[in-house]
């Protein structure tokens, strides 16, 4: 019988299989940040172990990261002594490390596939759980715990129990103005937030086909969203043509074989998946979550859904839980809700071709009155990308913030944080309760839906711009 | 680890589907860089209404979580698991935990205990009739036990064998080092490598 794609990569990385005990995998890449590494390090201080292989290994600094006066002290002591404690650990222990300043910095999943390190193939780790982002190159890519990235530091393996394979098969064509993001967070409504659990899900069909590489990577980047540690994209031509070039990705004849292997990967026909998921593309329209866990979406056309009309008991305390906290009213159309600020970025839509959708959104507009933009490129490489196609300028003349690169307000452990009841729209991934600041209010849309809703000021997409009145006179 | 053979407690009800760890722990506690102090993080937005099942009185020295369904999700912080140790607790049980967290748990010596929500129900209904009534996680015998409870729990062998005698999982790997080393000989040269320090 065939092989998916998930089992390919999965046995080409077993280093040891025995009888009653999980495999071990060899990781082919660590990435490493501030937040979930220094514990880790220390247990390898206190056992006397080293990294053992600092050439898989690489760190860069972001969810601590200010995006204003990068070029100052860092004004949280915590937040100061934690990247410190970082530098003192990469440089002890020999590990590469991109710091704030250094024009490699930034989200760590956006950093790893720009740099080209991030592979058909390959196994990725990170204590972080949307690893699962670098699954769009057909790489097998999940977030660890701490405990596990100190695994991994002293044995570059980890023993793992072989997961069961999902496929979510999308055919047809996108309509005009849905994005990867309104797909993954339709993806993430029907199955849940605990439909992909145990699973890695392979995303397939020609409307994944046809995503670029950016968009592959918003997918991939929500698989955790629906409870899957991973997520994967068998690698084709579009791959390829990103990869080639990139300072990490193989050259000559190191080339040749790279791409001859990374065809042998796509899931064989004969191949089973132990679950299956059809959606059709044509059928999908923008979507926002109205809740308090991305599961709680709903297309952009519907309203606040009633916690009546859920038959589970435990999804209707869910949805009333989550209305209060949101501060909404069941029937309300989800166009009416206004916002007093909206975030673009974080791994999941931080991407040049993220920051290019947005700005074409605003681009002559301004954003609407006691709305606040704030626009976080997801890392150096994209700002300086950004800047030289002048979309800075796009942003800051329509009245948005234009920050430094890292994660922000995706999470608020830096200073960009909601204040308690602010409502947000935020191309981020994750909806929680005060995940954006203490008592925050975060609706989860894509780039494009941040866009019109700040010209706005309430949840809308390009769509709704055509009459409206923001358009500034030239 | 910390070796986990059979606990016997009293418990916290938590009627709450979709606990994800930024409630378990929110994200600006996640600055520290010790594995110990988060238990004043601990679910620290809730415990500001003194309503909150684990203010009360009666829930003061509890050491067994029993929660709704999907405990866990989202980041993949094993802060979370810190925090509830920290706090005083030795085991969690619900009917769905999300891979991440349940992954870190067991790492730690925190037993997450799969029970079928209809269980759950029951040991919620006791506990909360009568806070003083005690539950017993066996790892020994994989079986919860409360009053008019006794319930299986399925734990892969290895990971119980692991968590009965504490034992450390880099040092079980190492003892497979040269299986690793002939893998990494293995290996094809196309294979990407960080630029080295220095």
């Amino acid at each position: 019988m065939g092989r998916t794609l998930a089992e390919k990569v999965w046995d080409d990385h077993v280093v040891r299989r025995a009888e009653g005990e999980p495999d071990l995998l060899f990781i082919d890449l660590h990435l490493l940040h501030e937040v979930t590494s220094p514990q880790a390090f220390d247990g390898l201080r206190l056992a006397g172990r080293k990294v053992r292989r600092t050439d898989l290994t690489i760190a860069t600094e972001d969810h601590n990261t200010p995006t204003l006066d990068i070029d100052k002290p860092i004004a949280d002591p915590v937040s100061r002594v934690q990247l410190e404690t970082l530098r003192a650990n990469c440089a002890e222990f020999g590990v590469r490390l991109h710091s704030l300043g250094d024009v490699e910095q930034g989200v760590v999943h956006v950093v790893g596939p720009q740099l080209g390190l991030t592979q058909p193939g390959t196994t990725v780790v990170c204590g972080d759980s949307h690893t699962s982002t670098h699954g769009a190159f057909g790489a097998l890519a999940f977030g660890i715990g701490t405990s596990q990235v100190e695994h991994v530091l002293a044995t570059q393996t980890l023993p793992m129990d072989r997961p069961r394979t999902m496929a979510i098969t999308v055919e047809g064509e996108l309509p005009e103005g849905v994005t990867a993001k309104d797909l993954i967070l339709a993806v993430i409504a029907k199955i849940g937030t605990g439909g992909g659990q145990g699973y890695v899900l392979e995303y397939r069909g020609s409307a994944i086909r046809a995503l670029s590489m950016e968009a592959r990577m918003t997918v991939c980047n929500m698989s955790i969203e629906a409870g899957a540690r991973a997520g994967m994209i068998a690698p084709d031509e579009t791959t390829f043509a990103y990869l080639e070039g990139r300072d990490h990705a193989p050259e000559g004849a190191d080339w040749d074989a790279a791409v001859a292997y990374w065809k042998t990967l796509a899931t064989d026909e004969d191949a089973v998946f132990d679950a299956e998921v059809f959606i059709d593309a044509a059928q999908l329209s923008p979507f926002v979550t109205w809740g308090t866990n991305p599961g709680q979406g709903a297309p952009l056309g519907a309203n606040v859904p009633d916690p009546a009309s859920f038959e589970d008991a435990q999804e209707r305390i869910a949805a009333e839980n989550a209305l209060t906290y949101m501060g909404l009213t069941a029937g309300t159309p989800l166009r009416e809700v206004k916002v007093d600020a909206v975030f673009v970025g974080s791994c999941t839509n931080g991407r040049i071709e993220d920051l290019r959708a947005a700005a074409a959104v605003v681009e002559g507009r301004r954003i609407a009155d006691g709305v606040r933009m704030l626009v976080v490129p997801g890392s150096v490489r994209v700002a300086l990308q950004a800047i030289e196609e002048g979309l800075d300028k796009v942003f800051t003349a329509a009245g948005a913030e234009w920050r430094h690169a890292g994660c922000s307000m995706c999470l608020g452990m830096n200073p960009d944080q909601l204040a308690p009841g602010e409502r947000c729209a935020s191309t981020s991934n994750r909806n929680f309760e005060g995940r954006q600041g203490k008592g925050g209010r975060t609706h989860l849309v894509s780039p494009q839906v941040a866009a019109a809703t700040a010209v706005l000021g309430h949840l809308a997409s390009p769509a709704d711009l055509s009459d409206a009145q923001q358009l500034v006179e030239a | 680890m910390e070796k986990f053979t059979s606990h016997t407690g009293r418990a916290v009800p938590l009627r709450r589907s979709n606990v994800d760890t930024d409630q378990i722990i929110p994200a600006h506690w996640l600055k520290k860089v010790t594995r110990n102090g988060f238990e004043g993080g601990l679910f620290e937005a809730w415990r500001k209404d003194d309503a909150f099942v684990l203010n009360r009185p009666e829930r003061q020295g509890a050491t067994v979580l029993i929660a709704g369904p999907e405990f866990g999700t989202g980041s993949s912080r094993e802060h979370a698991v810190w925090a509830l140790q920290n706090y005083g607790f030795r085991a969690v049980i619900s009917s769905r935990f999300a891979d991440i967290f349940r992954g870190n748990s067991l790492k730690n010596g925190l037993l997450t205990v799969i029970l079928p929500q209809e269980t759950v129900e029951r040991l919620w209904a006791l506990v909360e009739a009568d806070p003083q009534a005690e539950v017993t996680v066996d790892l020994e015998a994989r079986e919860v036990r409360a009053e008019g409870v006794n319930a299986p729990f399925e734990l892969d062998e290895n990971v119980r064998w692991r968590l009965l005698n504490g034992l450390d999982d880099i040092s079980i790997t190492l003892q497979q080092e040269s299986d690793i080393a002939a893998y990494e000989a293995s290996r094809p040269a196309f294979k990407p490598t960080t630029t080295p320090v220095g």
